[in-house]
């Protein structure tokens, strides 16, 4: 099996979001994602990314957003975590149009989007600890190195 | 942030381009406000030159589209293609705002 893993962390500022989309969409090349794939895996990420630091911090741009990818032959992962607010009711939050800044311009669709985008998403939250969102991708073709 | 725009009567167009998310948003939606005078009936938002857009772009289309039925007006969208016009149909936005 052809693995590979990369960690980094950054700041919880809104420029970082289009930072993370690029750098989780050049790891993902290494698998020869078609430009479809690479916009999926672009658009969850932001979607991850855009939660930890609009919902886990609260736009506090001094905390840190951690992110971790791998690939497992064909199937790209990415783990976005933040260390903040959590969630109580997870399903609740994952529901379609369900926000919690009712009186803003968000769409309450961030994790409908990262579902319908990659293959597999869990997410784990502890109230006053963090969440942590993990999404697969099976790409359709891999190029053999050896 | 200034939008490149094409004004004919009272038909707006603005010209959206780079990326669309959360971090744009805000200068975004402030600076398609500003150009929305009380002679503005119909804008159309030409998505054509927007290279990336995650679900921040549901609000700005749809805060628009709020704005726009306020003063009795109308939003259109053009240029649609790629993540951008999935994101947008799964939010069912584009069966409330018609295309041009």
């Amino acid at each position: 099996m052809f693995e590979n893993h990369m960690e980094l962390s950054f700041d919880s500022i809104s420029q970082n979001e289009s930072f993370a989309r690029a750098v989780a969409a050049a790891f993902a090349t290494q698998i020869n994602p078609t430009i479809e794939e690479l916009s999926d895996i672009r658009t969850a990420v932001s979607e991850a990314v855009t939660n930890a630091i609009v919902h886990g911090y609260g736009n506090k741009g001094t905390k840190r957003v951690y992110m971790a990818c791998a690939i497992y032959d064909d199937v790209f992962e990415v783990a976005i975590r933040d260390e903040g607010k959590g969630m109580e009711n997870v399903p609740l939050a994952m529901q379609p149009f369900y926000t919690t800044m009712p009186g803003t311009e968000r769409s309450g669709m961030g994790f409908s989007v990262m579902e319908a985008f990659m293959d597999g998403l869990t997410v784990e939250s502890t109230p006053g600890k963090g969440t942590k969102v993990t999404m697969t991708k099976r790409i359709g073709s891999v190029r053999d190195d050896e | 942030m200034q939008l490149a725009n094409r004004r004919k009567g009272g038909s707006l167009t603005v010209m959206l381009s780079g990326e669309l998310d959360h971090h744009n948003a805000a200068e975004i939606r402030k600076s398609l406000d500003g150009m929305l005078d009380g002679s503005v009936r119909e804008l159309i938002l030409d998505m054509s030159g927007v290279t990336f857009m995650d679900s921040s772009g549901i609000g700005i289309v749809l805060g628009r589209y709020k704005r726009m039925r306020e003063r009795d007006g109308k939003l259109y969208l053009s240029g649609l293609g790629g993540s951008a016009e999935r994101i947008l149909r799964m939010a069912g936005v584009l069966g409330l705002v018609e295309r041009k």
